[in-house]
């Protein structure tokens, strides 16, 4: 389907989200308000240990424990053929995955399961799990990537062979896979720069942070039917990563999607599902599961700790000439780290000729990392924005300026190879330097940050249903979990098309057994490909309806038209709503249905540009954000406030990864930090409002022009807020978090250095 | 003929190195036949699920049956899921 | 262990329920009464998605033992609002599209109620430092701040 220019009566608008009612009053149902008649609950026994053998585990007491009906262990989950399920942003390796879900022979992680039970209380869960007597041989441990990446690292996994390398080594290491990105030729690059930085940064593993820890309630019937009612990014991976473990078929198991309390990419796996249908088909109850947040802490996908490297050159007149960067990505404890998006994406808002990014995927005593908003893109901009804005500072240009300059623009080649199509990038830059906030005047340690950002979007399988009620109302039925507001925006593309309120379109999100395979909500791809399925599921309903006006009216079907929701005969006045048409359905050939069932294609990557004002208390090392804004290329804004949403909610994300969110191991590797106070996310009271400037560069690959919003703005705010302390104090800090006692040390440092220099 | 570009490990693995080539083919499908036969396994490695396509600036997930143009630019490039 | 009997109120309703000692009101509300609208987040008072207000008190229902419930007024996201009107904070929240996922939004509408309770006309920074015990990973917080801004005046009889 292709951008077409038009008047739109309801894209664009701001109604009210058809689930909102529901959730401003306790009555949405998320994953742990489900449940059911004789309904168990499910815990799981998880390692203390980073790395360690395990010798032996005996459940006998946990078993005899009056009120325990089931206990299971990795012995109970035999490893599944190997393959890959796609999952989402990555390929899931099935055997890693069930090796994940119960650890065999050896733990990899602090929080690694290795049994789990089901008993009639959640206390009696808890006190047999105390009774599970496990024997373990610690192991050394490894969790800095760097350090992981050494000939004598401690080694997880003794068949893991670097991928990617020519030839194959020959012994086995942490480092999962090599990747690169590369063009041209950087050395003559670098021969003509003027200029030429090289700096190194560190990044910690951060966690998603959603509020609703995962959770979950599994049925198992005697027959090998079965469902489960969970909280995820989407219903129908959930269904085949379960039935994959546990050797189902997929029509035997029903995923029921509740509403889902925050994702961010982490929900888009399996941890608890599978051991509650084992727990439930073992105990012949239904089983309910959920992880306290400290197991959400430890266990769950955090995202990648990284250590980079990036050396760029400019020429006097500011044009990039060359770039090299090496990204290292903490994968945890299986392979699989989104450093491949880092290499892809850290260069590509920018035309530069000659390239080499590579990346390592390494694997850690860490949980196995997972997705996280752009996931990898955030630790490549950190590196790449601020090398750009030494080099900016060293030429004496405007940092915007210097952007745009080597901006890549509509028929640039992207760094991982396609030409782009239209790019909004010039676009946020420009706006970004003509908006108050660039011209505002800083106080005393205050100081201002600019970084870009890229985020490439993605299509994917959607499938769309438009039923036509009688009364003329519609119900829209698609399969992809609403995080953050897609029902209105499905509803509303639903609704222009027909001509109607967005009010009298109902969309609901339905089971695995309801709608055909939809691909998770990730990769910001909902409104874009789920909006495209409806919009030609919509215009399936209307092409039906202009047929049935043509048969009530008794002419063809070319002479009817379709306007403000109604049929219009196109030689004639008359007209019929979609009510007279639905009334008469039952006599002009059955109920009316639109349907679509795609895998779109042609998503349109989100530039962004962002402007942060920060001050550093030089006493404590305390940042204060003072002023924030986010300029991003929209597409087409369906909902704008939800768009702006986005981008505050993204940009608050980052600003918390940058000034303290981190995980802190012991010298065991245990994760100090396992919970909300001590995992410290911003509050209201860090944080000043957060302008969003929405720009809108239509996608030429959709009817409406969107591109994806959601993953973007998390993606400039490291970057950003560096560049921003820097201006504000001198000081170049590379190692996030930029937390009060690093800040301090930095500026003592500085001090020093200027008093001994 | 489509221009083809094999880079980054793919080019490594097949075809020694980043190759820029024309390739005959329709579509994806016929195109990726043309592949194997100057490219012996490079099909397999193509159609998984863990490639994605680029036909003229275009991103397909998952690619078989799309028209390629006479003077298309054709990448094959690891596919990105996202994570929102 | 021999349960203990607790008789409170829980949104203008008399109620008795049993309970062990060491269970949580959050647990109570949650479990035993299907008040299912406070979340847990935590379990540790850090994210106040599980705000309860407690004879005018805002608490944290996963800090409070249910036991402590006797004879107090309860007060959650079920009682806030009426069938026929929404809480001009709930209203609030749908205008201003101050909700993304959902889940911490019923202990922020019970946080910023009982900011409004005692503080009819807050400052932005009143009502930051209010709402700093509650977590929001999806929002950013500015629409919430506004949605509460916009409802103090809706109560006051202002346009916002």
């Amino acid at each position: 389907m292709t951008y077409e220019q038009k008047n739109l009566r309801v894209v664009g608008t701001r109604p009210i989200r058809h689930d909102g009612p529901d959730k401003v009053t306790g009555r949405a149902n998320y994953a742990s308000d489900f449940t059911l008649p004789g309904m168990l609950w499910g815990r799981v026994l998880r390692s203390p240990h980073a790395h360690a053998k395990v010798l032996s585990i005996n459940t006998d007491k946990a078993r005899a424990l009056p009120g325990v009906k089931a206990v299971i262990t990795g012995a109970d989950l035999p490893l599944p053929p190997p393959g890959v399920t796609q999952a989402g942003e990555s390929a899931i390796n099935t055997q890693h995955l069930a090796k994940n879900l119960l650890a065999r022979d050896k733990v990899l992680y602090d929080g690694h399961p290795v049994a789990a039970v089901a008993a009639i209380s959640e206390a009696v869960a808890r006190e047999a799990l105390g009774l599970i007597e496990i024997e373990y041989e610690v192991l050394p441990h490894v969790i800095d990537v760097d350090e992981a990446m050494k000939a004598d690292a401690p080694l997880l996994h003794d068949d893991l062979f670097t991928e990617g390398v020519e030839p194959r080594p020959e012994t086995p290491s942490n480092i999962a896979k090599r990747i690169v990105v590369s063009k041209g030729d950087i050395e003559k690059g670098f021969a003509e720069a003027d200029i030429v930085i090289e700096r190194t940064y560190t990044t910690k593993a951060v966690h998603q942070g959603y509020i609703e820890p995962q959770g979950c309630v599994a049925n198992y019937a005697e027959d090998g039917q079965a469902m489960v009612w969970c909280s995820s990014q989407g219903q129908f991976v959930i269904r085949d990563l379960c039935i994959t473990m546990l050797g189902m078929e997929a029509s035997s198991l029903k995923v029921i999607p509740a509403e889902i309390g925050g994702g961010f990419g982490g929900k888009t796996t399996v941890y608890l599902e599978p051991l509650a249908l084992m727990l439930s088909k073992a105990s012949g109850r239904p089983v309910k599961m959920t992880m306290s947040r400290g197991e959400v802490l430890r266990a769950t996908g955090p995202h990648s700790g990284s250590s980079m490297t990036a050396r760029i050159g400019a020429m006097k007149d500011g044009t990039i000439t060359s770039a090299e960067v090496v990204i290292k990505f903490q994968a945890g404890a299986f392979p699989g780290s989104p450093v491949g998006a880092a290499v892809m994406f850290c260069s590509a808002p920018y035309d530069i000729p000659n390239l080499s990014i590579t990346g390592y995927d390494v694997v850690v005593n860490i949980a196995k990392v997972h997705a996280y908003r752009a996931p990898g893109a955030p630790n490549g901009a950190f590196a790449f924005e601020t090398v750009l804005d030494e080099l900016a500072h060293e030429l004496k240009m405007d940092p915007i300026d210097f952007r745009a300059k080597n901006s890549a623009v509509e028929g640039s080649k992207s760094p991982y190879g396609p030409t782009y199509g239209p790019l909004g990038g010039i676009e946020c830059l420009s706006s970004a330097k003509n908006h108050p906030h660039y011209k505002a005047n800083l106080g005393p340690n205050q100081g201002r940050g600019v970084a870009s950002g890229f985020w490439i979007n993605i299509g994917g399988q959607s499938a769309a249903t438009v039923v036509v009620n009688r009364d003329g109302t519609i119900s829209l039925v698609e399969g992809c979990p609403d995080i953050g507001g897609s029902r209105a925006s499905l509803a509303m593309m639903c609704a222009e098309v027909l001509g109607i309120a967005a009010e009298k379109v109902r969309p609901s999100i339905v089971d695995t057994t309801a709608i055909a395979f939809n691909d998770v909500t990730g990769g910001s791809r909902v409104t874009f490909a789920t909006g495209m399925a409806v919009v030609q599921a919509t215009e399936d309903a209307v092409r039906q309806m202009r047929e049935r006006a043509a048969k009530m009216w008794d002419i063809e079907v070319d002479q009817v038209g379709w306007r403000d929701g109604a049929a219009q005969e196109m030689n004639g006045n008359r007209s019929l709503t979609i009510s007279q048409i639905a009334q008469k359905a039952a006599k002009t050939g059955g109920q009316i249905m639109g349907h679509a069932s795609i895998n779109a294609a042609g998503a349109g990557p989100s530039l962004t540009t962002h402007l942060c004002d920060l001050e550093v208390d030089r006493e404590t090392g305390k940042i204060t954000i003072l002023r924030y804004t986010a300029f991003q290329d929209a597409g087409k804004a369906v909902h704008p406030s939800y768009v702006e949403g986005q981008m505050q909610g993204g940009v608050v994300q980052g600003i918390g990864w940058a000034l303290n969110e981190e995980y802190i191991h012991d010298e065991n590797g245990r994760l100090e930090n396992a919970g909300f106070l001590d995992y410290r996310m911003p509050v209201a009271s860090d944080l000043p409002m957060i302008d969003a400037v929405i720009i809108e560069v239509p996608n030429p690959n959709h009817p409406f022009g969107v591109r994806g919003v959601g993953e973007a703005p998390i993606v400039p705010p490291l970057a950003a807020i560096a560049n921003a302390i820097y201006d504000a104090t001198g000081v170049r800090m590379r190692d996030l978090p930029f937390s009060p006692p690093k800040v301090l040390a930095a500026l003592e440092a500085a001090e020093k250095t200027k008093a001994n220099g | 003929m489509a221009r083809v570009v094999l880079s980054g490990d793919l080019g490594r693995r097949f075809a020694g190195g980043e190759v820029e080539i024309r390739v005959e083919g329709s579509n994806v499908l016929r195109l990726i036949k043309a592949l194997e036969e100057r490219y012996p396994g490079i099909a397999e490695a193509l159609e998984s699920d863990a490639m994605a396509v680029a036909i003229d600036g275009i991103v397909y997930q998952d690619a078989m049956l799309e028209d390629v143009g006479e003077e298309a630019e054709v990448y094959f490039l690891p596919a990105i899921r996202g994570g929102r | 262990m021999a349960k203990s009997h607790v008789s409170t109120t829980v949104n203008g309703d008399p109620v008795e329920f049993l309970c062990d000692t060491a269970e949580t009101m959050l647990d109570v509300l949650r479990n035993t009464m299907g008040l299912t609208g406070t979340k847990e987040g935590c379990g540790t008072g850090d994210c106040g998605a599980c705000s309860i207000i407690v004879d005018g008190r805002l608490v944290c229902g996963c800090l409070m033992l249910a036991v402590e419930a006797t004879g107090k007024q309860v007060t959650t996201i079920e009682g806030i609002g009426a069938p026929d009107r929404l809480h001009p904070v709930q209203q609030a929240f749908l205008e201003d599209a101050a909700l993304q996922c959902g889940f911490c939004t019923p202990g922020f509408i019970v946080a910023a109620k009982a900011l409004l309770d005692r503080n009819p006309d807050p400052s932005e920074t009143e009502i930051r430092y209010w709402l700093a015990g509650n977590l929001c990973r999806c929002t950013g917080y500015d629409k919430i701040v506004r949605a509460v801004q916009h409802a103090a005046a809706e109560m006051k009889g202002q346009p916002a």
